[in-house]
């Protein structure tokens, strides 16, 4: 039965000394992005940077995690290196079932190591390791090495960070069990200026389950929803990569920098093509009988007399889109073999790839010069961009250290903020239109993901403010909802209010204070009150000209329309965000 | 008689609903340890899935090594487990040849039944059910 309290690990690495804190507040904030942000409250420094010793690095999981399939995802929250802001950021792999099986609701990681460190945490077991050996390694090698140091085959998840996390990149990832990441907002880096090269969480512990007949039964309803209905259809058959030729139809898919929205190219890495020529095998994470984790193979020869070896490496929409439209690379495979340097280096696939297309255009422009760029970038030659990602990993020159700082961050020094694409952070997949751009350039992660605009364009083409407004923040608040129970995002179909207070009170828990609903509201508050206390001001957020210069399938961008749902989005996060003594 | 086998896993996706189904409606208990059978990577997650899962042996050695009749041999194949009659030694673990059985903490054994209810909870048809060549007359009378 979960525990109406938080029972929470609390890791110094400057003193060596971690404490078992029980945190109440489960009826307020549920778990996942609320309890990551209570956390931060308690623990965190909204007037000290990102890069303070003291500040928290958070994992939580949720209430159901483990109890119900695709309660599978852990939030990462931390302050952010992109924007010195608070920030989260999701994966799945065996994050979440391990910590939950280490008995942990959340992992705040505070303080510095002197040296370079692994972290291995469990239900019965807190150590910390030298592994200075390690300094420079890959993010897959590292893996390798940490497997071997801290065993549990099956039952434990390792997370890591590559050179770019430890190079303080603002956008490096952390890698998870290999194939899953907290991708965004610099959490890799998050690790990196902590001195913290990887933690391995093992889950080695069982529970009691509730008793009575209400849990099996509810989960066996849940399971066969998700696994013999069509629901997942898309996300275990193509994947998320099927978006690539719809998008393409739309006009709505980033190609070239976002010079074009759509390309005749577009079929040649379209989910279809990867699914036919490059796709190995498919991966789940654990707790998740879907199997969205789409894992593509390339094969190259490295001598002559036939002298192959093969790679695997996991694809999704996102990363074709920013290494391979975005890019103007055609290939699959290679698109695969950029990705492949990416995962060693250990950045954000989005970033990188949207970073690189702006460092091209700006290239092509005589904006910068190949002394900045080292490589003569150019639309499609993958392996100039294979080495372009190695400098932004392990930067030579100041060109690529700041580039390695964000794309906007660069343009402003160098020129060409106009062809930045960056909402927020590098933009994700959608030139979708008005509601997306404002979506994502305001919003809480800067993420496709905090709400469903890149949907709402693909659906509507009326241009009313107040609707648009009202979507975004009614599904922005739902989205939390599920980040707090920290379920896939995927599952947000079957996972409706109603089924998850089912679920909850089928596994003992019944008692919260609200509705789901009222606690969405609060979480939603107390996120963009963190965000506002360390600077943010939406009402200054610009949208890059770049947006304002595509044809949808819409037509033009209608910039007047985007501007009044910019300002509309930025007013409604101040007022959610307001400080409460003001509210009354 | 009918035995467990994890006969394609080559399949499998890493989803371990096999383990939470077994742990949650055979032992009654939320885990992916405590169960009959578990997953594993083969060295990482490049390299596919193991299956830790009872091979129904016989003679079954871990049957064989238990001093107090809490695993004894299945008539084809495989174990019959008591709890109640387990004192925990460990030692069915240790004379496993497969490292099938699972000791949690406090050295409870688990340990696949054969019952099968793990099955309907693979979402790739990794797992199945199959008949056990019959015990011989002669085998099924010493088993008396």
């Amino acid at each position: 039965m979960i525990r109406d309290f938080f029972r929470v690990m609390v890791v110094n690495l400057t003193t060596g000394r971690t404490n078992i804190e029980n945190i109440p507040g489960r009826d307020e904030f549920l778990g996942g992005s609320g309890l990551a942000a209570r956390l931060f409250q308690k623990y965190g420094f909204v007037d000290r940077d990102w890069d303070d010793p003291e500040q928290p690095l958070i994992f939580a999981i949720g209430p159901l995690t483990g109890y119900f399939p695709l309660m599978s995802k852990t939030c990462c929250a931390f302050r952010s290196p992109y924007h010195n802001q608070y920030t989260e950021s999701y994966a799945g792999g065996k994050s979440a079932l391990s910590l939950r099986f280490a008995d942990l609701d959340a992992l705040v990681i505070v303080g510095k190591a002197e040296r370079l460190t692994a972290l291995c945490v469990g239900s019965r077991r807190v150590e910390t390791r030298d592994v200075e050996y390690l300094r420079g390694f890959d993010a897959l090698q590292t893996g390798r090495v940490l497997r071997k140091i801290f065993p549990g085959s099956g039952r434990r998840s390792i997370m890591r960070i590559g050179p770019a996390g430890e190079n303080l990149s603002a956008y490096a990832c952390i890698n998870v069990d290999t194939f899953r990441h907290f991708g965004r907002m610099g959490g890799g880096t998050a690790m990196g200026v902590k001195n913290l090269k990887a933690i391995c969480i093992l889950g080695d512990r069982g529970f009691a389950l509730p008793e009575g007949k209400a849990y099996p039964k509810l989960y066996k309803h849940i399971y066969e929803q998700l696994t013999t209905t069509e629901m997942m259809a898309k996300y275990h058959g193509l994947g998320t990569a099927v978006n690539i030729n719809p998008l393409n139809a739309l006009q709505s898919l980033p190609w070239k920098n976002l010079q074009q929205t759509s390309s005749p190219d577009a079929v040649k890495i379209s989910g279809e093509t990867f699914a036919d020529d490059t796709l190995l095998r498919n991966a789940a994470c654990a707790g998740c009988p879907v199997g969205c984790i789409h894992v593509g193979f390339v094969r190259e020869q490295f001598q002559t007399n036939n002298q192959y070896l093969y790679r695997q490496v996991g694809y999704d929409y996102e990363p074709i889109f920013s290494c391979g439209g975005m890019l103007e690379v055609t290939d699959a495979s290679e698109v695969l073999r950029i990705l492949d340097v990416i995962e060693k280096e250990g950045l954000d696939c989005m970033s990188a790839g949207v970073a690189l297309a702006w460092a091209t255009e700006a290239l092509e422009k005589g904006v910068i010069t190949e002394k900045e760029t080292l490589e003569p970038l150019k639309w499609g030659d993958s392996e100039t961009y294979m080495r372009a990602v190695e400098h932004l990993g392990r930067p030579e020159n100041d060109f690529y250290r700041l580039l390695a700082q964000g794309t906007m961050k660069c343009a402003r020094v160098y020129g060409g903020e106009d062809f930045a694409c960056v909402l927020g952070q590098e933009m994700a997949g959608y030139a979708t239109g008005e509601v997306f751009f404002v979506a994502e350039g305001l919003g809480f992660r800067h993420s496709h993901l905090d709400a469903g605009g890149y949907a709402y364009d693909q659906k509507h083409d009326e241009k009313d403010v107040d609707k648009a407004l009202g979507f975004l923040l009614k599904d922005g608040r739902e989205r939390i909802v599920l980040n707090c129970m920290v379920g896939c995002m995927f599952s947000r179909g079957v996972y409706k209010e109603d089924l998850l207070a089912e679920a909850l009170t089928s596994v003992g828990y019944g008692e919260l204070n609200g509705s789901l609903d009222d606690i969405g509201k609060r979480v939603q508050r107390m996120r963009w009150r963190l965000r506002l206390q360390m600077g943010y001001r939406p009402d200054e957020a610009k949208i890059p000209k770049r947006y304002t210069e595509i044809t949808t399938w819409k037509g033009p961008v209608d910039v007047e329309y985007m501007e009044a749902l910019r300002r509309a989005y930025a007013a409604s996060i101040l007022e959610m965000g307001a400080d409460p003594e003001e509210e009354s | 008689m009918k035995a467990l086998r994890a006969a394609r896993m080559e399949r499998c996706i890493g989803c371990h609903s096999c383990s939470l189904a077994c742990a949650r409606q055979v032992h009654k208990v939320l885990s992916w340890n405590k169960a009959g059978i578990r997953i594993s990577s083969s060295g990482g997650l490049t390299t596919g899935f193991e299956a830790r899962v009872c091979l129904a042996c016989r003679p079954a050695p871990c049957a064989a090594a238990c001093p107090t009749g809490s695993l004894s041999q299945r008539r084809d194949g495989g174990v019959i487990q008591k709890k109640d009659l387990c004192i925990r030694c460990g030692q069915c673990a240790e004379a496993c040849p497969v490292d099938a059985i699972f000791l949690d903490h406090q050295v409870n054994p688990y340990v696949c039944i054969h019952c099968g209810q793990c099955v309907a909870y693979c979402p790739h048809d990794c797992l199945e059910m199959v008949e056990l060549p019959r015990a011989s007359a002669k085998e099924e009378e010493s088993d008396d």
